[in-house]
C-alpha cells in the first residue's frame, strides 16, 4: 500500500481492571514505531479523556484511530459519536476488547494478556489500514403502504399510518370494510355495543384524505421488492359508482331479487342491489351480479345516474413501500363433521349465527328463535371445541375466542331467561380481565359441564345432546331447543395465495409465519411485510389491536430506516468474473439477491450484511462493505505476524449473541488460555476457507467457529449454513496435510457463556498436545493461496 | 361416586332446576360459582367417612341431583368450616350441606328415637348426625 494513512492508538487502562494485568507501556512501545500518535488514559471513557482524543485528532491530523479499551459494547457509540464530530470516518474506528477478552479473563497469565493484547491491536491496525470510507445511501423508498383486510385490524393500522402523515391503501374485499367485529352486537369482556366502538373508526377512514379505501377490490399481483411494490388491485365489478352514489337506498328498494345477506350469515335476506348493514363504509350500494337478472330498474330509479349494468370491474396500479396483510379468519366447515348435524338439523347452528340472532337489529328481529323454525328458544347448549383441538378430524391448535365469546352469548342469554350449559373441554379464560368474565357468567347461572359434546339428535322439535359429565364420572343427556358450535377459527384460502404472491411462509396451520414468534411478532420473513390480527393466528379484538398498533410502528419504522442505509452490504466487488452463476441468490438467507441480466443485484434494504453469499461464490466475485477480505486477511495478518505467544488460536465469532458470551465471561473472571484471540464476525456464514488457510499460514495453531444458534441474533438467518461449510472445511485442511481437529466449530448460546472456559481450554490443550505445523508446511499454504489469488 | 351410581345417565329437567334453587336459597351460597377445583375436599378432615366429596356434593346440587339427600357425607360433615376457608370462589360449602341437612329434616320422619341408642352406637355416630337428630323436629 502506497498511502499510509495516519493511525492514532489510545490505550486504556479502565483503573487498575486492565492496567494491573497487561503491562500497558509495554504495549505502547511495542507499536509506537507502527503509527503516528500513542497514548495511555487512566480511563479512556472519562470526559476529559474524550475531549482530549479529540484534540490530539485536530493536532495531529489523525485520521483513523484505534482504541483498546473494553468492549465495544460498552461505549463504542460514544467513541464514534465524538470522532465524527472530528471528521472521522465510522469506517475509521476499531475498538479492541483488552478488557473482557484479555485483563479480566488472563489475570493469572499477565504475561500472556499482554501479548495478547499487542496482538489483537496489531491486528487492529492493520486491518484499518485496509479500511476505506462507508457512507449511508439513500435507497428509494415509495412512502406509501398497502393494507390488506379492511377488519379490526386493518382499520387500526390503516387510521394510525393515515395519522402519521403517510398515504394508505385500503383494500377490501366485500362491499364494506368492518370485518368479523361489524357482526357482533356485544362484545367481551366487557360486553360493549361492538358496533358503537366500531362504527366511529369505520367513518374516520371514510374521511380521512390519506386513506384511499378501495372496497369490493382484491390484490391480483404483487412485483418489486420491499420499500417499492408494485401491486395490481382488481376492483370488482359492483355495478355502481362509488364516487356518484350517495347511499339512497332507491335501487335496493325497486330491486325484486333476493339473496341470502352475508352479513347476517345467510339467515337474513337481501336485495340484489344492496348494502350490507346500514352503517356500511363506505356508504354505497353494490349490486350482486350473481343474482342480479338485469330487469335495469335500480338503473332507471337511481337519481345520481351511479349504476351501471355493464360494470367489468377495471385493474388499478400501485406503488408501495410497505405492505401490511390484514385478511383476518374464516370459520371451519362444519357440515365436515357429520356427527354434529350442522346443516342437517335447524337448530344446530355455528356461534356466529348465534351473534347475528343475539344482534337487536338481526335477522330474527331480535326474538329468540331457531331461524329455520321459527320455534322458541328457551334452552340452549354450547359446544366448544367443536373441531379445535382435534388432531383427528379438525384443527389441532385452539382457537382462543371461543370459550370467551360462548360465555358473553350465554350472559346475554340469560339476561334473557334462557337455561344455558356449557360444554367444554377446559375453559380458557386468560387474558385482562378474562377470569372476571368466566366468574360472572358462573353467577349468572350459565350450567358449565366438563365433558365434550359429540353426538347430537333430533328429539321432537327439540335435540339430545349427549356428553360425559366428568365430574360426577356419569353420562349426561340434555334436551334442548338449540344447540351452538364453536367451530375453529381458521385461514382463508385468500390468505394462502396472497402468502405465495407475497412470498410470506405460512405455517403449518396456514397462518402467516411470524419473523420471531415472541420477539417480532408483527412482521412476517419478508422484509417490508407486516401482519396484524387473526391473520396470524386465531386472537381476540384486544390483541388483534395491539398488533395493529404494532404493525403501524413497524411500517413507519420501516420505510424510515430503509432511507439510510448502514454500509455492511454485500456486493459485486468484481464484476468481470461473475458468471451469472446464481449461487449467491440461491444461499441468501435473507432472498435479497436477483439476477437480472446474469449478474447478481443487491436489495440493500433486504441484505441483512451475513456475509453468507460470498464464500458461497465459485468465482470469488463478491466481498463486503466494511468488512473486505483484504481487512479479515490484513487482521489476522497483524495480530499473528511477529507475535511471541508461544501458542496461538484464532477465533472467528458471531458478534452479538456469542461476542456476548464472552464478554459475560470476562465479566465474570472466568480464566481461560490466553492463546485465543478473538475476531467477530456478522455470521461465520461469512468466514471462507481462505481466511482459515491464511490464519494457518501466518501462524495459528487451531483456529475456532463459534457461531450463535440458528435465527439468533440480526444474522440468525445464516447460522445455519456455517455448520455445513465448517464441514468442508475440515476436510480441505487435510488436503494441506493439517488435521481436521485443528479447526473447531460449535454453536454457543447467550446462557453458555460458563461454558466458554471449557470450550476455549479444551481446545487449547488439545491443540497444544500435538505437533506443532512446521514452518514449511506453513509455507506451503501461503504459495499456493497466493497463487489461487493471482 | 359411589360404583353402583356410575354409568347411570342424568337427565336434567324443571325438578333438577327448583331442588337447585331451593339449596341455593336454603344456603345463601352462589353454588353456581363453583368450577370444581377440588379444594374443598382436599382441606376436608372428614372425607375418610364420606361417600361422595364434598366438591361432588356441590357438583351434584348444581345439578340439582336429589340423591344428595341420601348421602353420608352430610351427616358426616362437622361444620369444621374448612373447606369454607380454602374454597376459592368464596362458597361457604359448610352452609350447603346444612341446607341440604334442613332439607331432609324438614320430612320431619322420624327413624331414630335418641333414647334408644346403645352407649356403642352413641360413641361411634357422627356429632352432627346426633345432633341433627334432636333438632329433626324444630327445623
Ligand atoms: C363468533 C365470534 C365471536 C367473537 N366475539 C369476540 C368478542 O366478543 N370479543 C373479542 O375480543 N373478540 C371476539 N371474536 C374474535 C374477533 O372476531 C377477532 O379478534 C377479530 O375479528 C380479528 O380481526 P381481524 O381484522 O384480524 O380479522 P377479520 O375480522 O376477519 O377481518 C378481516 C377482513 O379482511 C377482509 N379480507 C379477507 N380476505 C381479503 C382479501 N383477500 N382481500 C381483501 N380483503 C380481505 C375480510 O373481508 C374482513 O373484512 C369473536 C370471534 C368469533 C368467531
Ligand atoms: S378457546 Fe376454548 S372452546 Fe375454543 S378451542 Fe380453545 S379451549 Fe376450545
Ligand atoms: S447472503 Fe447475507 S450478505 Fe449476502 S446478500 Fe444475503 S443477506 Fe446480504
Ligand atoms: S373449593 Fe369451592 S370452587 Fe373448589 S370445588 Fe369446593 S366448592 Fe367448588
Amino acid at each position: 500500500m502506497s498511502y499510509s494513512p495516519k493511525i492514532g492508538v489510545w490505550l486504556c487502562e479502565c483503573g487498575g481492571n486492565i492496567g494491573d494485568v497487561v503491562d500497558t507501556q509495554k504495549v505502547m512501545d511495542e507499536i509506537k514505531n507502527q503509527v503516528q500518535f500513542v497514548k495511555r488514559e487512566r480511563y479512556l471513557c472519562s470526559k476529559p479523556s474524550i475531549d482530549t482524543i479529540k484534540e490530539i485528532i485536530k493536532n495531529e491530523k489523525l485520521e483513523r484511530i484505534v482504541l483498546a479499551c473494553c468492549t465495544p459494547k460498552m461505549h463504542r457509540e460514544t467513541f464514534l459519536k465524538n470522532v465524527i464530530e472530528e471528521g472521522i470516518n465510522p469506517a475509521f474506528l476499531e475498538i479492541v476488547n483488552v478488557r473482557e477478552q484479555c485483563s479480566w479473563v488472563h489475570k493469572k497469565d499477565p504475561e500472556g494478556a499482554t501479548l495478547k493484547s499487542l496482538d489483537l491491536i496489531k491486528g487492529a491496525i492493520s486491518r484499518i489500514k485496509e479500511s476505506k470510507e462507508l457512507h449511508t445511501k439513500q435507497m428509494h423508498v415509495t412512502q406509501e403502504v398497502l393494507v390488506i383486510g379492511g377488519g379490526v385490524a386493518g382499520i387500526t393500522t390503516s387510521l394510525r399510518l393515515s395519522e402519521y402523515g403517510l398515504k394508505v391503501h385500503l383494500i377490501e374485499k366485500s362491499p364494506s370494510i368492518g370485518g368479523h367485529m361489524i357482526q357482533y352486537p356485544k362484545v367481551f369482556p366487557t360486553l360493549d355495543c361492538s358496533q358503537c366502538i366500531l362504527t366511529p373508526k369505520m367513518a374516520s377512514i371514510a374521511q380521512s384524505s390519506n386513506i384511499n379505501l378501495k372496497t369490493y377490490s382484491e390484490v391480483k399481483e404483487v412485483t418489486g421488492s420491499p420499500g417499492n411494490f408494485n401491486v395490481k388491485i382488481w376492483v370488482k365489478p359492483r355495478g355502481v359508482d362509488v364516487e356518484k352514489c350517495i347511499g339512497c337506498g332507491e335501487c335496493s328498494r325497486v330491486c325484486p331479487v333476493e339473496a341470502p345477506s352475508e352479513y347476517d350469515e345467510r339467515i337474513g335476506k337481501r336485495k340484489a342491489a344492496y348494502i350490507p348493514f346500514p352503517q356500511s363504509v363506505p356508504s354505497v350500494y353494490t349490486i350482486d351480479f350473481d343474482n342480479c337478472v338485469r330487469c335495469g330498474l335500480c338503473a332507471a330509479n337511481c337519481p345520481r345516474e351511479a349504476i351501471d349494468l355493464n360494470d367489468e370491474g377495471k385493474i388499478e396500479e400501485l406503488n408501495v413501500g410497505a405492505i401490511v396483510l390484514a385478511t383476518g379468519f374464516e370459520l371451519f366447515d362444519l357440515t365436515n363433521l357429520v356427527n354434529y348435524g350442522y346443516g342437517r338439523y335447524p337448530n344446530v347452528i355455528t356461534s356466529l349465527e348465534m351473534e347475528r340472532i343475539l344482534d337487536v337489529n338481526g335477522p330474527t328481529g331480535s326474538q329468540l328463535i331457531v331461524p329455520k323454525t321459527g320455534r322458541q328458544v328457551k334452552s340452549v347448549v354450547y359446544v366448544l371445541c367443536a373441531g379445535s383441538r382435534d388432531t383427528e378430524v379438525g384443527q389441532p391448535y385452539c382457537s382462543r375466542v371461543c370459550c370467551l365469546y360462548s360465555m358473553k352469548q350465554a350472559q346475554l342469554l340469560r339476561d334473557r331467561g334462557v337455561d344455558v350449559w356449557i360444554n367444554y373441554i377446559d375453559i380458557r379464560s386468560p387474558g385482562r380481565r378474562y377470569e372476571e368474565f368466566y366468574r360472572l357468567t358462573q353467577e349468572k347461572g350459565v350450567n358449565f359441564v366438563k365433558g365434550k359434546v359429540t353426538e347430537i339428535e333430533p328429539n321432537g322439535e327439540q335435540v339430545l345432546v349427549r356428553s360425559e359429565e366428568m365430574m360426577l364420572n356419569k353420562m349426561m343427556e340434555n334436551v334442548v331447543d338449540l344447540v351452538v358450535l364453536s367451530p375453529p377459527i381458521i385461514s382463508s384460502e385468500d390468505t394462502a395465495k396472497l402468502s405465495e404472491m407475497l412470498k410470506v411462509p405460512i405455517d403449518e396451520d396456514k397462518f402467516v409465519l411470524e419473523k420471531h414468534p415472541k420477539l417480532d411478532p408483527v412482521a412476517t420473513k419478508r422484509d417490508g411485510v407486516f401482519a396484524a390480527g387473526a391473520v396470524i393466528g386465531p386472537k381476540d379484538i384486544q390483541s388483534t389491536t395491539a398488533e395493529a398498533e404494532g404493525a403501524a410502528m413497524k411500517v413507519v419504522n420501516f420505510l424510515g430506516m430503509a432511507r439510510i442505509i448502514e454500509a455492511n452490504k454485500a456486493y459485486l466487488a468484481r464484476n468481470e468474473l461473475c458468471d451469472g452463476c446464481g449461487k449467491c441468490k440461491k444461499i441468501c438467507p435473507e432472498s435479497a439477491i436477483t439476477i437480472v441480466e446474469d449478474k447478481p443485484v443487491f436489495n440493500e434494504i433486504t441484505c441483512s450484511g451475513c456475509g453468507a453469499c460470498i464464500p458461497e461464490c465459485p468465482q470469488n466475485a463478491l466481498d463486503q462493505e466494511g468488512l473486505t477480505d483484504i481487512q479479515i486477511q490484513t487482521q489476522i495478518k497483524g495480530i499473528l505476524n511477529d507475535t511471541k505467544a508461544p501458542l496461538k488460536i484464532i477465533a472467528f465469532v458471531e458478534k452479538e449473541v456469542v461476542y456476548t458470551a464472552i464478554d459475560l465471561a470476562g465479566l465474570a473472571r472466568l480464566s481461560y488460555a490466553s492463546s485465543i484471540r478473538i475476531i467477530p464476525m456478522p455470521s461465520l456464514a461469512r468466514i471462507k476457507l481462505e481466511h482459515i488457510l491464511y490464519a494457518f499460514s501466518y501462524g495459528a495453531d487451531g483456529v475456532m467457529m463459534l457461531e450463535a444458534p440458528i435465527h439468533e441474533g440480526p444474522y440468525g438467518n445464516a447460522h445455519k449454513i456455517s455448520e455445513e461449510r465448517a464441514e468442508e472445511y475440515k476436510w480441505a485442511l487435510e488436503d494441506y496435510e493439517i488435521d481436521s481437529s485443528r479447526l473447531w466449530y460449535s454453536r454457543v448460546y447467550v446462557p453458555d457463556w460458563r461454558k466458554l472456559e471449557r470450550i476455549f481450554n479444551t481446545f487449547h490443550e488439545m491443540v497444544e498436545s500435538e505437533d506443532p505445523i512446521e514452518g514449511n508446511q506453513r509455507g506451503k499454504i501461503l504459495k499456493n493461496l497466493l497463487k489461487i489469488k493471482d | 361416586m359411589s360404583s353402583e351410581n356410575s354409568g347411570q345417565i342424568l337427565k336434567i329437567n324443571a325438578e333438577n332446576k327448583e331442588f337447585k334453587e331451593k339449596i341455593q336459597d336454603l344456603s345463601g351460597e352462589k353454588i353456581d360459582l363453583c368450577f370444581q377445583c377440588g379444594a374443598c375436599s382436599s382441606g376436608c378432615p372428614m372425607v375418610q367417612e364420606m361417600d361422595y366429596l364434598p366438591s361432588k356434593i356441590i357438583r351434584m346440587s348444581q345439578l340439582g341431583l336429589k340423591e344428595v339427600l341420601s348421602s353420608k357425607t352430610i351427616w358426616v360433615c362437622t361444620t369444621c368450616f374448612n373447606c369454607e376457608v380454602r374454597c376459592p370462589r368464596g362458597i361457604d360449602i359448610a352452609n350447603v350441606m346444612e341446607a341440604i341437612r334442613q332439607v331432609v329434616l324438614r320430612q320431619k320422619f322420624d327413624k331414630v328415637n335418641i333414647d334408644m341408642l346403645t352407649p356403642e352406637e352413641l360413641r361411634e355416630l357422627p356429632q352432627i348426625a346426633i345432633v341433627s337428630n334432636l333438632r329433626k323436629l324444630t327445623a
